[in-house]
């Protein structure tokens, strides 16, 4: 497949800035409104016409990869096509309501939540949802807090939390920002968790243990009843990480592994677009015995209809309101439209398109069986320039130099929304780039927008708004 | 159900043919993709979740018929959740897949367009704040304001408290986003009294003391009072050693005091004022400070930089500050932001233009000006309750008990928020104004 991405340029800039199409500056005169000291005096912004901010934008897009475009197996990341129909299921304005109203008179949102939450809750195994979480880190977050409510309500004080150093990051900022001391687990040489090592990590001042499974080498935890059994006997809990789920969907829930607390990625198990950075959601799911604490309100159904209640011993809130509404509406959808049939199809795709795709690379994968996601290693190569010479043949790269215990390593997740043809030519850009000559992967890439960007200069020399361009350089 | 792709089930979004399935089987050298689950018996599920795969059409209509059944109200509702007609642009634009269906910018030389895109947004608030930094997203306007007494606590490692003063007139959901994050901190949270509906600045200026970290205040508040004293409240702050973390909104900037002339060197609040619309307090965080606090600062930041070719291209940077690189000495733990929703504030703000913003704002204030005085003249209201200048909202006084009121309004097909026995409160912009004449109608009958 022979690719170039749009190139939109003049002089020494590609599209050019709003800014720099049209810079407006209105004076403020509120005269008879408000006194002169409470206004500002003036504001400059772009003030194009509508057609030209349609022209602006358009070609922004055409500058813009995504997974309409093509593969994008970034590993950990979960990009699968987002069903069209979600959009508009998403943007019936029936459903744009404030979150202000009274119960009664949003009976069909306080549904949707209701009917999402019972869905999260039978597909991971738990007991009670919360859909409050905006994202995957902050279920983290929501999760943790759950935790040491918890122990607290039990005068059981504990400052620890133990990680595998083969986490997602986020998990580490997560337990920090709940005020945790993290202790960090090695992973023993099958890329597992070190059971010896977690055995000595354990203490009474282990308030949880926050797991991915199949971790981040792809790899199924085989041992996680006797780390789940190990975690509470020493009155721990067992918190999992919803990053890696799509491995999973129908044939293990974390609920049945041991799990007291989970987090969905929704904008990765369940469809809902990334765009470009966000809005995701991460819905917490608990047991029994926890749900006391989760996050205020949560939706049940009652004789009369649906409502919002406060859970007895509640954490409070970790949203102003309800949560990423848009992104639960399509989550919804998507679960509804899969059904079980689908989810579990869903799975054996993603699975079976990993292990294909590492079939046909020349990279060594070091580390298996795995499911949805595998870590490959360029060896020699720089996995960064290997990624920036894939990018010239129309896929987007994997992740790159994570996780740690693969060196060089190529995360790498196709999900299942790619056919056999896309995973050959997947294959065919991987094994083209890993062998490519060494001043290839450093020009690389050469069919993007833009050529290879100068990450120093962009830290030594922060220009982050139109205002600072110009200074000092 | 058909999937659609010549099979009888399973996901219509996962595309194999059969003859490709078998061909994949094979080169991976396993019968079936079921044995590629590396799963221990004892942890295997092997029951149903009782969902039922449904067709696309149906399940359009069956989620329809469910959001039929909330009631058709005329909103006049704010608090922190605020509407303004949304141009079909945004959702035309937004919805392109090229934006819609990308990932964080980790490959910039392939993204440069939502880079840019939001490049664009950060400078925008840049202008609105006056302030040399502005993050391309938070999650809403409570995180923001959570994120800043974090980053406020930061700055002040040495100090004898950590304390943050806020008003006692705070949206029920920032503070308690506010109790969870500092927690973890050891932080505390005092609130200073208000005086009419403004903060009293001689009570703020008993409490502020040097176990003070940040004073917050808002303009407008919660309440959608335009607090007329964010300089004395600033040197307060400063006076002690605190930072003063200003709270507001996209629109309200675009009129009030620019905030970095005030004093402020946190600005958080919200943006999704414009380009979201009303959709149940999803959100879009404002974070935006001095260039002093840059390497503090949480969450995603674009900056300029230069190509291989010399061209000016648009990156991710400074992501050392961030989680995936620093784990739990990061300054958040924020990885998915907002920034779907930041291209669309940006794209709105775009459409208006200096002249409409301020148009838009300004219209903010007279009309709510006007709605109050209209329902002042109704008997048994008083409106503003608070003789101050407002921004789109304000608090009413009912005579007859709030609650049931607010109830015949809803009989009647408006939404207005309770505050409490005999409080209501009414907020007015560009999607209910015409409705204004109805309304009043309404709290003449009920009244």
């Amino acid at each position: 497949m022979n690719f170039d991405q749009a190139r939109f340029s003049r002089d020494d800039h590609y599209e050019p800035l709003l800014s720099e199409k049209d810079s407006t500056t209105v004076e403020v005169d509120a005269d008879g409104v408000l006194p002169d000291d409470l206004t500002r005096d003036e504001l400059t912004l772009p003030g194009l016409s509508e057609p030209q901010l349609a022209r602006h934008y358009t070609r922004l897009s055409q500058m813009n990869y995504s997974v309409e475009l093509g593969p994008y197996p970034l590993g950990s990341c979960t990009m699968k096509y987002n069903p069209s129909f979600t959009e508009d299921v998403a943007a019936d304005p029936n459903a744009a309501v404030h979150p202000d109203r009274s119960d009664r008179t949003i009976q069909g949102t306080l549904g949707l939540l209701h009917g999402l939450q019972e869905q999260l809750a039978e597909i991971g195994g738990m007991d009670a949802v919360t859909l409050q979480p905006p994202a995957g880190a902050a279920g983290e977050f929501t999760g943790i807090l759950i935790a040491k409510a918890y122990h607290e309500a039990r005068g059981d004080d504990r400052s620890e939390i133990i990680i595998p150093a083969s986490a997602h990051g986020t998990n580490f900022a997560s337990a920090a920002l709940a005020g945790y001391d993290v202790v960090e687990l090695p992973s023993d040489e099958d890329g597992r968790v070190d059971i010896e090592a977690l055995d000595a990590a354990i203490s009474e001042e282990t308030a949880a243990l926050m797991l991915t499974n199949p971790n981040t080498l792809g790899l199924f935890e085989r041992d996680i009843l006797e780390i789940s059994e190990m975690v509470h006997d020493a009155g721990g809990l067992l918190y999992y990480d919803g990053a890696n789920f799509n491995a999973l969907l129908g044939r293990a829930r974390p609920g049945d592994m041991g799990f007291d607390i989970m987090h969905y990625n929704v904008h990765k198990t369940f469809a809902t677009p990334h765009g470009g950075g966000g809005p995701g959601a991460g819905p917490v799911g608990v047991v029994d015995e926890l749900a006391d604490y989760l996050p205020s309100p949560m939706v049940r159904e009652t004789a009369a209809g649906y409502e919002l209640f406060e859970p007895e011993s509640s954490i409070g809130k970790v949203h102003g309101f309800g949560g990423n509404w848009l992104v639960l509406v399509k989550a919804y959808a998507y679960i509804a439209r899969l059904g079980d049939s689908g989810l579990s199809d869903a799975s054996a795709k993603a699975v079976l398109n990993a292990n294909y795709l590492a079939s046909q690379l020349d990279l060594e994968v070091p580390y298996g069986p795995f499911h949805h996601e595998f870590a490959a290693t360029s060896g020699d190569r720089d996995a960064a320039d290997v990624a920036k010479r894939m990018l010239d043949y129309g896929v987007h790269p994997p992740t790159t130099k994570w996780p740690e215990l693969v060196s060089q390593a190529m995360l790498t997740e196709p999900t299942e929304v790619e056919d056999k043809a896309s995973l050959d030519d997947l294959a065919h850009a991987f094994n083209a780039a890993y062998a490519d000559s060494d001043e290839a992967l450093e020009t690389a890439p050469t069919k993007t927008s833009a050529r290879r960007i100068d990450q120093v200069s962009a830290a030594r020399n922060p220009r982050l708004s139109w205002q600072a361009l110009g200074d000092d350089e | 159900m058909t999937a659609g792709n010549g099979r009888r089930d399973g996901s219509p979004y996962a595309p194999h043919t059969d003859a490709d399935e078998a061909a994949m089987l094979d080169a991976v050298g396993v019968e079936s993709a079921e044995s590629l689950f590396d799963i221990p018996e004892d942890v295997r599920f092997d029951g149903e979740f009782g969902i039922d795969a449904t067709d696309e059409r149906d399940l359009r209509e069956s989620i329809a018929n469910l959001f039929a059944r909330n009631e058709e109200l005329t909103e006049f509702l704010g608090r922190g959740h605020h509407a303004h007609y949304v141009p079909a642009l945004v959702d035309d634009l937004s919805r392109r897949s090229e934006f819609l269906t990308s990932y964080t910018q980790y490959q910039p030389e392939i993204a440069q367009g939502f880079l840019q895109a939001l490049f664009e947004y950060q400078s925008m608030l840049v202008e609105l704040t006056g302030l040399p930094v502005a993050n391309c997203s938070m999650y809403d306007a409570a995180t923001a304001l959570a994120e800043a007494a974090l980053l406020a606590d930061r700055l002040r490692r040495g100090a004898s408290g950590h304390r943050v003063l806020v008003p006692e007139h705070l949206q029920e959901g920032r503070l308690g986003v506010l109790e969870n994050y500092l927690d973890g901190a050891d932080m505390e949270i005092g609130d200073y009294p208000m005086d009419d509906g403004a903060v009293d600045l001689d009570a703020l200026s008993d409490l502020v003391d040097d176990e003070t970290v940040m004073v917050y205040a808002e303009s407008p508040t919660v309440r959608g009072v335009i607090e007329e004293n964010l300089s004395e409240i600033g040197d307060l702050a400063h006076e002690n050693d605190a930072l003063f973390c200003l709270g507001s909104d996209v629109v309200a900037l675009a009129l009030l005091e620019e905030p970095a002339s005030v004093g402020a060197d946190v600005v958080v609040g919200e943006a999704d004022a414009l380009g979201l619309g009303t959709s149940y307090g999803m959100g879009l965080g404002i974070f935006a400070t001095r260039e002093k606090f840059l390497r503090q600062v949480p969450g995603r930041l674009v900056g300029a930089s230069e190509d291989a070719e010399d061209m000016r291209a648009f990156t991710l940077t400074l992501q050392t500050r961030e989680q995936h690189i620093r784990k739990e000495r990061a300054t958040s733990n924020i990885c998915t932001n907002q920034a779907w929703v930041a291209l669309r504030t940006a794209m709105h703000m775009a459409w208006l233009g200096p002249d409409r913003l301020v148009d838009l704002a300004t219209r903010a204030v007279t009309d709510a000006r006007d709605l109050a005085a209209r329902l002042d003249d109704i008997s048994g209201l008083r409106a503003p309750v608070y003789d101050r200048h407002h921004f789109r909202e304000f608090v009413v006084h009912t005579d007859q008990p709030a609650p049931a009121i607010a109830n015949d309004l809803a009989g009647r097909g408006f939404a207005v928020h309770t505050l409490d026995d005999h409080h209501l409160q009414v907020c007015i912009t560009d999607v209910n104004a015409d409705a204004a004449d109805r309304l009043v109608a309404a709290f003449e009958e009920v009244a």
